[in-house]
């Protein structure tokens, strides 16, 4: 009988995965011995970092979507479809376009972040968002017009995707806002909901000083509890307020309700043993990138290595060999602090970040990369 | 009041967590319950035995108990 492996979700950690594993079972992959599907819900992978650039004018949310089947090798079956259900007993999944349930012998959950902002009251209507190619789209328009007046960047949700993301937005902002001369009448405050400006103590000691020689103001320790989007005003769990004219918020993120349901993790995030990215609470389960709980960001380089990982240890089971592989909390990351200048980052779980030193050539090492994504998700680099 | 006296509402087991780290996952976990309920934060970062009790300080909840231990530390937090 063929054994049967079943990725959930085209992002990157699935789409690397699926090219991975076919590389590393072809033999067995073309004598039938395995079958690997990967089931997504829309025919496309999106590369998400792109929707940074949109509301800069700078890119367009097509630059980061192209479809599956041009990226995943053709051994794998690729299904375009909606999982609904996962029963870890019975291994096997509902899904809405079939019938019958999926059976599988090795499950990997792949399902990324969503964002949900309504858990905030007033912040769908108030606030704006480029974690989503609808609202980078909408930001973009409202960037455009923006010639004056109070921006404010809050992090609301937490963990969110691409843990420097919020940084590069008003390190971008105000180089663009510099540029067109339109700064002296633009108040730029970004508000965190601990007592620094990053999660990590030294990405946030590197950020704080940039920040201050670039009058963005900064609030600590504020969790956005509501929008008032009449009033303009955006109001905290520790009971203080600002006033804004244009609100972009990093919404509160959640994994896709069946993980849950699934008694795999609560909202959303699967619980994994952070060095095997084995499920908790089932057999057979692996989680990685976003929706796997490692305390590791939630970020594409990060569902990269993983999938690493989750590959050699499922070509491992079934060869019926020990698994060995393990995941090291590897992640990278550029961080643009401005709009020609980028730092770098490179940390795991047990050496911490070390920004360097701002300089275009990284700038453009992180465009460039950007481009070259696609080679990533092909499983090439 | 002891430690076992204390039933959690939720457990957040933050051991391990570099980033965003376990103050943004307790923060995460006040939201989600409610007031009167409390949350237990698993933390092997020695941070938190400073980083929580100010942030529960600011944003007014309760710091109910806080037990340091060699491999990691249990904190105690109140949703008021």
């Amino acid at each position: 009988m063929t054994e049967e492996i079943v990725i959930i979700g085209g992002g990157t950690g699935g789409s690397v995965l699926a090219n991975d594993l076919a590389e590393r079972l072809d033999e067995e992959i073309d004598s039938g011995e395995v079958a690997v599907t990967l089931i997504n819900d829309g025919p496309d992978h999106v590369y998400k970092p792109v929707w940074l650039y949109v509301p800069f004018g700078k890119r367009e949310p097509e630059d980061g979507r192209r479809p599956l089947r041009e990226l995943v090798d053709n051994r794998i079956e690729i299904r375009q479809d909606r999982v609904t259900e996962i029963d870890t007993d019975a291994q096997q999944l509902t899904t809405t376009e079939r019938v019958s349930p999926t059976r599988y012998d090795h499950l990997v959950v792949a399902t990324g972040s969503t964002l949900a902002p309504d858990e905030v009251p007033g912040l769908a209507e108030g606030g704006h968002d480029y974690y989503s190619e609808a609202g980078a789209l909408a930001l973009r328009d409202e960037l455009l017009e923006f010639t004056e007046g109070h921006l404010v960047l809050s992090v609301i949700g937490s963990p969110h995707m691409c843990p420097a993301a919020p940084l590069e937005f008003v390190f971008m902002a105000d180089d663009w806002f510099r540029k067109r001369g339109l700064r002296e009448d633009i108040e730029i405050t970004y508000t965190y909901p601990i007592n620094r400006v990053h999660g990590n103590p030294h990405i946030a000691d590197w950020a704080q000083p940039l920040m201050d020689e670039r009058n963005i103001n900064t609030e600590t320790f504020f969790n956005g509890d509501e929008v008032d989007p009449e009033a303009g005003t955006l109001t905290s769990m520790e009971g203080s307020e600002v006033d804004y004219d244009l609100l972009v918020s990093i919404p509160p993120h959640r994994g896709v309700e069946m993980i849950e349901e699934a008694g795999l993790g609560d909202r959303g995030w699967v619980e994994v043993n952070k060095h095997t990215l084995e499920a908790e609470h089932a057999e057979n389960v692996y989680a990685l990138g976003d929706a796997a709980a490692t305390g590791v960001p939630k970020a594409g380089s990060v569902a990269h290595y993983q999938a690493a990982t989750v590959g050699q240890r499922l070509a491992s089971e079934v060869r019926g060999q020990v698994p060995t592989a393990a995941y090291d909390g590897k992640t990278i990351c550029f961080i643009e602090t401005g709009m020609d200048s980028a730092s770098f980052v490179e940390f795991d779980y047990q050496n911490p970040p070390s920004p360097v030193t701002p300089s275009e050539k990284i700038h453009w090492s992180k465009l460039a990369y950007n481009e070259s994504y696609w080679l990533t998700a092909r499983g090439l680099i | 009041m002891t430690q076992q006296d204390i039933e959690p509402a939720k457990t957040v087991d933050a051991r391990g967590a570099a980033c965003p780290g376990p103050l943004m996952d307790l923060i995460g976990a006040i939201r989600d319950v409610d007031p009167g309920d409390v949350v237990l934060l698993l933390s092997d970062s020695d941070r938190s035995l400073t980083d929580v009790p100010e942030w529960v300080d600011e944003a007014g909840n309760d710091l109910v108990a806080i037990e340091e231990g060699d491999d990691h530390h249990e904190i105690y937090v109140e949703n008021v």
